[in-house]
Parts: structure tokens; sequence; C-alpha cells
């Protein structure tokens, strides 16, 4: 069983897939380290998202369509969601934004499951990226590894929004200090909304590029939602640096502890974010006042 | 809230459980649904503990759920155990044990943290279920044939095997649990509970060992999910796995705020509504799976405007209607003069450290904090002899709240050392130095929000009267000896006598100054701290306050802080400038008054300016 194109192709599984629980963990931390609101929505807007992708591709025909529509789609969803609900929360309880954001994720998960009933759909990968790739010792889907391409550029467009853009600096400044933020004259309200609207783009981005690897079904957000709680833990919350590397982490240990004994992966899993909360309680790149 | 009437709650309770056998059959209600609302009520009890009375919420209960039951469920179908009781208590053993250790990991961190970290615990226990444990817990297929209960008494042999034959063991089991948690949040323990949730940081300071009520909350939650977890076998003759899921935490918490949190029955009502409105959608509307998409609307508009769910809705209604609740909105007028007050006698300061002490009860030897670049204070060299009353003044800025801080070990030094009778304090936490009999009131109020007056002022007291920590869980909060005596005292120290119902909300904001005075004095400091007592207040106001300060100084040693100067030269003995974190000058107020150093510091050179000009 534990073969060197084994272990290789497994290695590659666990960057796919760390890759995109990169992805969907840092619209969370930034929303979270931002706006002070841990969204348990996040996952659900996963699941939309690939479900928006499922419709888009339906309709057209086009994989690239789909993800555009399914990308601005969640951002609609996002911005709305801030506007009409999360707005009003900002200066209730942390507890009320947790039972909030937990309710709107049934809904999500209920009226998707309404409308396509529980049973699992797929998306097709587009054509150019379909088949497998030899990669020298062994043969790999070659859309596992677009995946990685892909997620590596939308990772690179978030870092650049972040550090690179004047929004960005804002977004940061407001992760360190959102009240000093809002003393500078900044409307932060009108910040927020976007990176709502940023973060939910992100999960619903990975949902779409996640649908040809795995089916799409109503439930499949929640398992996500743990895992990215996870990988944000390990990172440290608000920590863009931590949700990729944490990611990453993640993605990996599922995938080598699967390996071995598929039952495991998910215990590993919590066994390494207990260990780094018992030694680094802010997980690896957390700083003290962001909470 | 259960204090007034005390056993009240308990008759009406097990009235209404006796009666349900012989309503709901009259309105078609399911046995096996009511049986379901009294397990998620009884599952709800510990967890609304947890999350309504201590502000913790927990996404992890179905952890303890599913341990509880699957041990209750081995011992009585593979282990061959024959008492379904027993099996019950041990399975709720094992949960609180558990419960135990996961939250000494998981109360780490509070808030959002805490959330997650909950969330994630029980996943594991979610996998642990499955996979490495399946060859005891069935995996998959869960434990079926769970015996119900039977006694034989000897006479006659009570057999409770489904339905409405199960219900009276299930009712007496959902009985039981209620007067035990009535009778823990009637506790000093329960009231401590509401303090960590209201202001944990104040909690803490008045020196209540905060972690370990934490935990108590924590363990009895679990508990009270483990002994459930087992009625959920019972009930079911089968104990299925997903008792482990997150759904089973996610349905407990919905429950919880649609019934109302932090009312004990909230769950239950929640579960009652819940199970219901499911049987409702489903049979008679012909709904479908979509049932649950309209209890997840509902859930989500309860939380966006009825907050306290629906216990509290009526509640709100009840108080709106009888028009309860505007006789205590209006501001009651100052009833008593200031002369009076000279009347109260001053209140006894307790020494705990060494009363055979000799020398300066405080002494601090080259204290400095910085943070980062920012030197905050630099070594300081301060000592305060006992019974005096030091005045502290300084600009803005000059590192008056950090020194206090620093002192009451709130934040560590960055070097230096604190002397408290004699005993190095230095790097001891807030909790234990306010046992020892040193605290200070906040410049910003640190108060219990939701409680009344007399409520607050209970914490500080429960704190000096009970020690860090004690798990007098069926104490009665009436019948501590000493803590009526001590609270009404305080209350007529600070003359807040008229108002000692009132919530902390409904106060004025001189009144709130004065309860944030209280709370410093009702665990009878034998130095205490006083940050800006007299910040924003009114002229009168100010002029009764140190009246109030003067009675308070009698018998104890105070340091105050303050930028009332004229209040400051008549109150204290001696006085300390500050400047830009050092220690300026030391004195009486004549000679502080005359140091032309502190002048400087408070005109700034402006006078030189204006010379040249």
């Amino acid at each position: 069983m534990l073969t060197w194109s084994n272990f290789l192709s497994q290695l590659f599984n666990g960057l796919a897939q760390g890759a995109l629980l990169a992805l969907i963990s840092s619209g969370l931390t930034i929303i979270y380290g931002t706006l002070g609101v841990l969204n348990l929505a996040h996952g659900a807007m996963f699941m939309l998202g690939g479900y928006a992708g499922y419709v888009a591709f339906q309709a057209t025909g086009s994989f690239t369509l789909a993800v555009i529509a399914g990308t601005l789609f969640m951002l609609v969803v996002g911005v709305v969601m801030e506007r009409v609900i999360i707005r009003y929360f900002y200066a209730r309880p942390h507890e009320d934004q947790l039972l909030v954001t937990f309710g709107l994720s049934i809904v999500f998960v209920e009226i998707v499951r309404f409308f396509f009933s529980s049973q699992s759909l797929s998306v097709p990968a587009p054509a150019v990226l379909s088949g497998i790739t030899s990669l020298g010792v062994m043969f790999y889907p070659t859309y596992r590894l677009a995946v990685v391409g892909i997620v590596a550029v939308a990772l690179l467009a978030l870092f650049f929004v972040l550090y690179r853009t004047r929004l960005g600096m804002i977004v940061r400044a407001g992760i360190e200090d959102a009240v000093m933020v809002d003393s500078l004259g900044i409307d932060v309200y009108r910040v927020f909304m976007a990176v709502f609207g940023i973060g939910a783009m992100a999960a619903g981005f990975a949902g779409i590029v996640n649908a040809p690897v795995v089916s799409l079904s109503p439930d499949m957000g929640e398992a996500i939602l743990v895992q990215t709680f996870v990988v944000v833990v390990i990172g440290g919350v608000g920590s863009f640096p931590g949700a990729v590397v944490g990611g990453l982490i993640a993605g990996e240990i599922i995938s080598l502890t699967s390996m071995v004994n598929p039952g495991y992966a998910y215990v590993m899993l919590f066994a390494v974010m207990t260990l780094v909360l018992l030694v680094r309680p802010r997980g690896l790149f957390g700083a003290r006042g962001r909470e | 809230m259960f204090s007034k009437r005390p056993v009240l709650v308990e008759i009406v309770t097990a009235a209404v459980l006796v009666a349900v056998p012989f309503v709901l059959p009259h309105l078609d209600a399911a046995p096996n649904t009511v049986n379901r609302i009294l397990v998620w009520g009884l599952f709800g009890i510990g967890f609304d503990i947890l999350f309504g009375y201590t502000g913790l919420l927990s996404f992890g209960q179905s952890a303890f759920y599913g341990t509880g039951g699957f041990i209750a469920a081995y011992l009585l179908t593979r282990a061959g155990f024959p008492y379904v009781v027993l099996a019950l208590v041990i399975g709720m053993v094992a949960a609180a044990l558990v419960g135990y250790l996961i939250g000494l990991l998981a109360l780490r961190r509070t808030g959002i943290y805490f959330a997650m970290i909950t969330v994630a615990i029980a996943e594991i226990f979610f996998f642990v279920e499955f996979n490495p444990l399946s060859e005891w817990t069935g995996g998959e297929n869960g434990l079926p044939g769970v015996p119900t209960p039977s006694f034989d008494l000897g006479f006659t042999k009570l057999d409770f095997t489904s339905g409405w034959s199960l219900y009276p063991f299930l009712a007496l089991c959902f009985f039981v649990g209620i007067v035990i948690a009535l009778r823990i949040v009637r506790s000093p323990v329960g009231a401590i509970l509401t303090a960590i949730r209201e202001n944990p940081l104040r909690a803490a300071a008045v020196g209540h060992n905060v972690q370990a009520y934490k935990l108590t909350a924590f363990v009895i939650a679990a508990g009270y999910a483990g002994f459930a977890g087992g009625l959920l076998g019972v009930l079911q003759g089968f104990m299925p796995p997903d008792a482990f899921m997150f759904e089973t935490s996610g349905q407990l918490i919905m429950q919880t705020a649609i019934g109302g949190r932090g009312t004990l029955f909230g769950p239950l009502v929640g579960a009652a509504v819940w199970l219901f409105l499911q049987d409702f959608l489903q049979a008679t509307l012909k709904l479908g799976a979509a049932w649950k998409l309209v209890l997840g609307l509902v859930f989500v508009l309860l939380v966006c405007f009825l907050r306290q769910g629906i216990i509290g809705g009526i509640k709100d209604l009840f108080t709106l209607v009888t028009g309860k609740g505007r006789a205590a909105e209006e501001p009651v007028e100052e009833a008593e003069p200031v002369a009076t007050r000279a009347a109260v006698a001053p209140m006894a300061a307790r020494h705990r450290a060494g009363t055979n002490h000799s020398g300066p009860l405080l002494r601090a030897r080259g204290l400095t904090k910085r943070y980062g670049g920012v030197v905050a204070n630099e070594s300081i060299d301060f000592k305060v002899q006992h019974g005096e009353l030091r005045g502290i003044i300084g600009p803005n800025g000059a590192g008056k709240t950090t020194f206090f801080k620093m002192l009451t070990c709130e934040v560590p030094p960055t070097s230096g050392s604190i002397v408290f009778e004699g005993r190095d304090i230095t790097g001891m936490s807030i909790t234990d130095v306010c046992q020892l009999g040193l605290t200070k009131s906040y410049q910003v109020n640190q108060l219990f929000n939701k409680l009344t007056v007399r409520e607050n002022l209970n914490i500080a007291a429960l704190a000096e009267l009970r020690g860090t920590f004690k798990l007098d869980l069926f104490a009665r909060l009436d019948r501590i000896p000493g803590l009526q005596e001590q609270v009404d005292h305080t209350l007529q120290l600070v003359s807040l006598g008229a108002r000692s119902d009132t919530p902390v909300s409904q106060l004025a904001y001189g009144e709130k100054r004065r309860l944030e005075i209280g709370l410093a004095l009702a665990s009878s400091p034998g130095l205490l701290l006083l940050d800006e007592p007299l910040a924003g207040m009114s002229p009168r106001e100010r002029v009764e306050t140190v009246q109030l300060l003067k009675s308070i100084a009698q018998g104890r040693t105070m340091i105050v802080i303050d930028h009332d100067m004229d209040a400051l030269f008549e109150l204290a003995g001696r006085i300390t400038v500050l400047q830009e974190g050092r220690v300026l000058a030391e004195g009486t107020p004549d000679e502080i008054k005359a140091n032309p150093l502190v002048q400087d510091a408070y005109l700034g050179g402006v006078h030189e300016e204006e010379l040249a000009t």
C-alpha cells in the first residue's frame, strides 16, 4: 500500500485540498478579523457557491462562465446578507452573532435542499483540464493539478487586494483596531460590507472550483466549516498568512493520514489542533488583541 | 429570577408534569414526541446553565450527550448490566469526567475561540465513535436493544416500556433535573456564574476564580448531557450514532434560543415548539423535508427580533401589560441627605495577609511598565503606611491608571516588585490579590449590568465570605452567614439603599459611580484603590462623594487618583504627583501646592511663554 507513487499522489491531494481550505479559511478569517463576526454560514456559502456554479453551468455549458457567474452571485449574497442582517448584529453579543449566522446556514442548506433535493449533483471538469497528466513517476488527474494553480491565483489575487490596495490597507488596519480606523474618519460600514462580500466570494469561488472534484450535496458545507475552524485555530484568528499555512497543513494531515487509515484522518487533524492550542494558544500567526 | 417564591416553581412544574398525560392525549399529541421533548428539555437544562447563565456558547454538547448515552447503552446491552438507572448515572458521571478534561482545554480561550474549539472537539468524538471505537459503539449501526427500566417493589412491579408508559419515568428524571438546577442557580455559585456572564473581568477582580467556576458550569452541562444521552437510548430502545453529530448540538442551541436562554425551562419550551412544529409541518401540512427550512427561518427571525426567546417575550409582554417595569424605571430622588451618612458606621477592613506585620502596608520598588517602546511607568518607588489616605495626581497620560493596574496585579510589571503587608505579591493574579485585601474601583465603570444593585454587591461580598472558589452548589444565597449584613451596610455607605432592587442598566450615572466604589468596598479591603471616583460627577455629587470617601476612609487605607485637586487636597494626608510615568514629587497637600516642579508640570511652562510675549 505505502508506495512511493501513492505517497506522492496523496501529497498532491493534500495540496489541492489544502489550497481550497486555505482559500475558504482566508474568507472566514478576514471577515472575523475585520467585522468581529464569526460567520457560521461560511460553510453553507461554500456549498451555495457550488450550486450557483452548477446552475450557471446548466444554463451556459461553459465552466468558465459558471465560475464567474457563481462567484459574482456569492458576492451579491454576501453584500445583501451584511446589509440586511449582519449589520444589526455588530453591537450585539458574540453569542447572538453566532446564533444568527448558524440559523442562516440552516436556511441556506434547506433552501438548496428544497430546490435541488438531497441527492448529489456534479459539474464536469472543463474539457481542457479533464483526463490525467503524467508526472513522471505517476499519473494524476489533470483537473486536480489545475485546482492547485487556480486556487493559488485566487489567493494571490486576495493577497494583492489585502496588501497592495487602499481597501486592503484599511481592512488590515481594521483587523488590528476597528475603533481607531473608524475614528480616522473612514466609513467602516462600507468597508465591512465589502469585506463580507469578498469573504463570501472566496467561499463561493472555492465551492465552484471544488465542484468537479467532489459532487455537490446540501450538507457539504458543514464538514468544510469545521475544517476551516481547525485551520483558523491552527493559523491564528485574523491572519491571512495563518489561513494559508494552516490550510495547507490541514490538507496534508487529512490526506496523508487517509493513506495510512482513512478513519483516523480527522482524529489526527483535531489532535494537531489540540497540540497547537496547548503550545501556542493564539495559533501560529495569531496576535494579541485580535479576538 | 427564581428567588422570590422558592418552592412555587417546583410545585407548578410537578403539577404540569402530572397533568400532561391526562390532557395531551386528548389533543392528539404523540406520546413519543412528548417523551423526546422531555429528554431534550433535560439535556437543555445543563446547557442553559452553561450558555444562558454563564454566557459560554458551546457547539460541542453532542460529545457529552453521545458519551453518556453510549456508555449507558453499552453497559445495558453488551455488558449485560441489569440496572437501568445506575447505568444512566454511570453514563452521566463518565460524561462529566470527559467534560472536565475537555473543559480544561476549551476554556483556555473565550468567545469565538471557545465556540470553534467546542465544535472541533465534538467532531473528534464523532469520528472516534465511528472508527477507532466502532467495535464497542457499533459504529454507524449504533447499539440496539437498550432495555427500559423496571422496578420490582416486592408487592408490585413497575414497568416503564414505551409511549405514555415510559412518560412517568422520564418526567421524574426531568423533575429531579430541574429541582437540582434550580438549587444550583439559586446558590452562590449560580450568582457568580451570572456575574461571569455579565463581566468576567470584574468577577475575577473582586476575587472569584473565574476559570474554576466556568469549568464547574461546563462539567454540570456535560453531566446533564450525559444523563439525557442515556435516556435517549432508553427511549428509543436503541442508541443512535447521530447523538454524536454536530446537528445534535445545533438543535439544542436553537431550541434553547427559541425557548429563552437563562430560564432553565427555555430548552423544554423550545423543544416543544421544535418537535410539535416538525410533526405539524410534516404530517398535517405535508411539507416533507421543507419543515426544517420553515424552522430555520423562524429561528433567524426569533434571534433578530425576540432576543430572549419565547419565555423572555412572554415576560416582557407581562411587564408591558401590568406596567410593573415602569415604576422601577423612574429615578428615585436621592432620599438620604448627606448629613445622615455620617451616622452610618464605617465598615471594618479585614486584614488577611497578617496583622502582625509592621512597616508600610504597601511598598513598590522600581516599578516599570513598558508597552513596546512606550514607557508607561518608569522605576516608581512608592510606600503607603497603615491608615493613610494617599492622593495621586498628574496630568493626563502620566501613567496613573497603569500604576494602579500594576499595584492590583491586573497587569504584570515589566520590572520591579510590589510588597503588600509584608508579602511579595508581584506576579500574583488579580483574584488572589483581592482576596488578600487589596482591590480597586475602576475609572470606567465595570459593573454587572443586568444584575440589580444588591446582586452586584452580593458578588463582591461573596468573594470575601467564600474565598476564590467553593463548590456550595446547594447552599442558599440568602442563608450565607454575614452576606445580608455586609451588603446592607455597603448599600447604606454608598447610599443606594433605595435602589437595591434596580438593575444597573437603569441607574443614573452618579449612582453607577457610587456602585462602582461599592463593589470595591463590599469585599472589605484593607487597602482600597480608587481610580478617579469623582470623574464626570456634577458639583453636588462631588461634594456628596467626598463625604462618602471620608466616611469609608475610617479604619482603612486608601489611595485615590483624581483630577479634582480641591477634593484631593481636602481628603488626602499625602499626595504623590506622577508625570510622564515617574514620581515627580510627594508630600503634604501644602508642600505639593508650593512645589515649583508641580506648578510647572500643571502649567506646562506657559508662564515662561507669557513672560516672553
